[in-house]
């Protein structure tokens, strides 16, 4: 759990975080690692001695439009990163959340942070998630060694992709130190189509049948009435969304194929430009859930059958990812939440009110800890979390 | 190069090794005949040959598992192999070694477009998958130039790209999930349908580990709805440096381009000779680009480009007014290797990728040292992502050429690192750039990335003499230091 008691050491250089870990280990003590420490909740640890926070890593290191590819250590914040990049037209294309609402935290996220936990927003369907616009990295590992991967070029195959072990490893095998990003340009228009009152099976069927046509949508969510009704939205029916971004003549021709296309489905309303930023800043932010006291989960699933896992534990809903991921508010014990999802071919991270993280079982578990220990042999960093401890 | 020095113990003991697997794979799926071997002596990298003690083509993951479970108690080394087309000697054989061979592993399993997927296994081609999906509108992104024979299990294997790769990715941005059988028989599933999984990203991490975490049985790979319309423009330039930094202007206008592809004279004329596609062949550079999507999306980048390549001094402007017409722009690119193939005895494709500002003083370079070697080179260049193919000419009946080659070769990449780029975009370490894998990481980055190796094969037995220059037991790389006493940095603040 969180021990506010604990000292937080912010060091200034690779080599002080070195330091710290090469000591904590040789002392057999442990780490937390905290970026903005906006999702310190999420995924319980066992003691620890000390906290070593990055954010006086906080110089942009390298940034060329020009070649889609910005450099930066570890502790910038996001915000920071996501204005320099738009002062250039351009953005992280992952559209990273930041869940500080949702899960009642304070503070601002840090590029390291986001890149540990692999978050990824509504444009994951198009564009992928944090991993894959990841390109390289140096870092302090669990045994206190500065090791880097990677590259500072969009494209590169030289040795193991460690930036995709590092994406989602929150913070448990390696510290971040200095990170390498792939941006992309900013959509220069986006709308966002709706439609209403569709059961959520209906609305799954609209949103595969828009994602499989040629009209390149980079927003695809449901919200059921519940969510719908919640603030900000406010609707009086359940709500499907579907965001097409681009070029402004593309997007005008592309709004008119899929508005064809979704004929059968009822009324169709347009966001326009403005609003549609707005609504799916609320989606990436689930904005719909902040607040409620349930206990809050977030289920990968399938996208086409991604209604199965919420419509086999009573709750409420929200699904993005045109039903992939599905935001899920409810009381059921945390092991059926897990195992009807699993049966569904997805998996579960709990937010709030249950261990974050499955525990590691079978051949599969065994390779993740061996994998756990070829960094950090000695436990020293977020010792415990990723493996389903209270 | 160099491989590790065969185990002659292990050759003795291929009577027994061959029987083993006899027993395992039946009929006629164990090759030990020399003149069986033979095919499987070489992959893409035709520079390197080597027989291995046997070839065994399994069937089913059960056998794949039993095989590899009998290798590990046995102390025998196994190279996994797709097509065999990997041109950085992913499949070499070992001599002291077994070839694992996945062309078998050849059906489509399942097309599921709800879920815009497909899963199929290993063997199966790169095109056969679009192949398998085409029907209905879909494609595979994914599309190196060797996609009519390379498989997907390789394509996993070494993180095949292609030259779309720019707007759709490489293959690690295309997969959901893959079974992958490790060295002790232990079968894990990773990932799926959904976008991502639990734990640790081990499928973005086995992809492109080059066959030396596990062999992968069965891959579920994303597919793609068919962009309504793509066209394509050929542009030609007087100067390199002109198509360099139109390349530059197109992404700073916000277009990312679904290919974007530089050809350098030599390149341009030899593909010409060999297609006949169209190209200006006096032009110092071409570009390829690829623009797709809506009809009017298409027009309106077509024009835009258009305008900025004038500017830069386009003197040659080409733009594709059918689905055959862009195949035909295609069609020269796409055949670049085999058509200098023709004005040379052998060549040599090296792959870095480099910051796309150092264009012009790379190819200024490679042109000295191309005088400075004595052999010839045509660029190939997939502008857009700055992954540089310089095709080295040379003759291997030539006694020294080779050697002089793979000098050349090795002093581009060199160049490549040193500009800030690095040594492969696309073609995997293998064993070619194995011994220049010091210029980009130090001892300690190559003992973390041989560690992961640790996790999966601690007896080294999985397509060992790729990827690391130096093997280390893992027993001597899980050493922990642990520097007891002094505090360093006291002055630091706690708090």
């Amino acid at each position: 759990m969180i021990d506010t008691a604990v000292r937080t050491l912010k060091p200034t250089t690779p080599e002080e975080v070195q330091a710290i870990v090469a000591e904590a280990g040789a002392g057999a003590r442990h780490i937390e690692v905290v970026g903005g420490g906006t999702k310190r909740a999420i995924g319980a640890m066992d003691p620890v001695d000390l906290a070593l926070s990055t954010q006086r890593l906080d110089r942009i290191v390298d940034y060329a439009p020009e070649e889609l590819v910005l450099t930066a250590q570890a502790g910038v914040r996001l915000a920071d990163i996501e204005k320099l990049v738009a002062s250039r037209g351009q953005m992280l294309a992952f559209e990273p959340p930041r869940w500080t609402r949702l899960v009642g935290s304070r503070g601002e996220p840090t590029l390291g942070g986001v890149l540990a936990a692999n978050l990824s927003g509504p444009r994951r369907i198009r564009a992928g998630a944090a991993r894959d616009h990841f390109l390289g990295f140096e870092a302090v590992s669990g045994r206190g060694e500065v090791f880097k991967a990677g590259g500072k070029v969009v494209k590169n195959v030289t040795g193991y992709d460690l930036m995709k072990l590092m994406a989602g490893s929150w913070g448990t095998l390696a510290i971040l130190t200095e990170v390498t990003i792939k941006v992309l340009p900013r959509p220069r228009t986006e709308t966002t189509l709706l439609l209403f009152g569709l059961p959520d099976v209906r609305a799954s069927e609209a949103m595969a049948l828009a994602l499989n046509g040629p009209f390149d949508v980079s927003g695809a969510a449901h919200l059921p009435s519940f969510a719908a009704r919640a603030r900000p939205l406010k609707a009086e029916l359940a709500t499907t969304a579907l965001r097409l971004e681009g070029f402004e003549a593309s997007v005008a021709a592309r709004v008119d194929g899929l508005a064809a296309a979704l004929k059968g489905y009822g009324r169709i309303d347009a966001l326009d430009d403005q609003h549609s930023r707005e609504f799916w800043n609320q989606i990436r932010e689930v904005e719909a859930f902040a607040g409620d006291p349930r206990p809050l989960w977030r289920l990968s699933l399938p996208p086409a059958t991604g209604w199965r896992g919420p419509h086999g534990l009573p709750g409420d809903a929200l699904y993005d990812w045109a039903g992939g991921l599905a935001w899920l508010l409810t009381e059921e014990p945390a092991e059926k939440v897990r195992r009807v999802t699993r049966e569904l071919g997805g998996h579960a991270l709990c937010l709030r009110g249950a261990p974050a993280f499955a525990p590691r079982d079978g051949p599969l578990g065994a390779l993740q800890d061996r994998v756990k220990a070829a960094f950090d042999p000695l436990g020293v960093l977020n010792p415990g979390r990723m493996e389903g401890g209270a | 190069m160099k491989m590790p020095a065969p185990d002659a113990a292990l050759i003795a003991r291929k009577a027994e090794i061959v029987r083993a697997l006899k027993r395992i794979v039946p009929g006629e799926g164990v090759v030990s005949e020399l003149a069986g071997l033979v095919p499987f002596e070489s992959d893409g990298l035709s520079a390197y040959r080597q027989t291995p003690i046997a070839v065994v083509l399994p069937e089913t993951t059960a056998q794949v598992s039993e095989i590899l479970g009998w290798c590990q108690a046995n102390g025998v080394k196994v190279v996994p192999r797709g097509a065999g087309t990997s041109l950085s000697g992913g499949a070499l054989p070992l001599a002291d070694g077994v070839v694992l061979g996945l062309s078998k592993f050849n059906r489509v399993l399942e097309v599921d477009y709800a879920n815009r997927c497909a899963v199929v296994q290993p063997g199966v081609t790169n095109l056969g998958v679009t192949a398998a999906v085409e029907a209905k509108g879909f494609y595979y992104a994914p599309d190196p130039s060797s996609q009519i024979a390379c498989t997907i299990g390789g394509n996993v294997a070494e993180n095949a790209g292609g030259v779309h790769c720019l707007k759709y990715g490489l293959t690690t941005n295309n997969l959901l999930g893959c079974e992958l059988v490790l060295m002790n028989g232990e079968v894990v599933r990773l990932g799926g349908k959904a976008m991502d999984a639990e734990g640790y990203d081990l499928l973005g991490l086995v992809t492109g580990s080059e066959g030396l975490l596990g062999v992968v049985t069965e891959v579920t790979v994303r597919i793609l709805p068919r962009p309504e319309t793509a066209r394509a423009m050929l542009l030609g330039f007087a100067t390199v440096e002109g198509a360099a930094a139109t390349v530059g202007d197109i992404i700073a206008a916000g277009v990312i381009p679904a290919g974007l592809e530089m050809m350098d004279n030599p390149a341009i004329r030899a593909a010409e000779a060999f297609v006949g596609a169209g190209y200006p062949v006096d032009a110092a550079a071409l570009l390829i680009v690829e623009l797709d999507g809506p009809e009017a999306e298409c027009a309106e980048l077509v024009g835009h480009v258009r305008m900025l390549a004038a500017e830069r001094g386009a003197d040659f402007v080409k733009t594709s007014e059918s689905e055959a017409e862009r195949l035909a722009f295609w069609a020269g690119r796409k055949a670049a290797f085999p058509a200098v193939g023709r004005i040379a005895p052998d060549y040599f494709c090296m792959d870095g990728t480099i910051p796309r500002r150092a264009l012009p003083q790379v190819l200024t370079r490679i042109a000295e040292l191309s005088a400075e070697y004595g052999l010839g080179v045509a660029n190939v260049f997939h502008a857009g992502d700055g992954n540089l193919h310089p095709l080295i000419l040379y003759d291997a009946d030539v006694p020294g050429d080779l050697e002089k080659a793979e000098a050349f070769g090795a002093d581009i990449l060199k160049l490549c690192v040193a500009v800030g780029g690095v040594l492969t975009g696309e073609h995997g370490v293998g064993v070619e750039k194995r011994d220049l894998m010091g210029e980009m990481f130090d001892p300690t980055d190559l003992a973390c990335q041989q560690r992961v190796k640790c996790a999966f094969d601690p007896g080294l037995l999985l397509n060992p003499g790729k990827v690391f220059p130096t093997l280390h037991r893992c027993a001597e790389l899980g050493r922990v230091h642990v520097h007891r006493g002094k505090v360093a940095f006291p002055e630091l603040p706690r708090f």
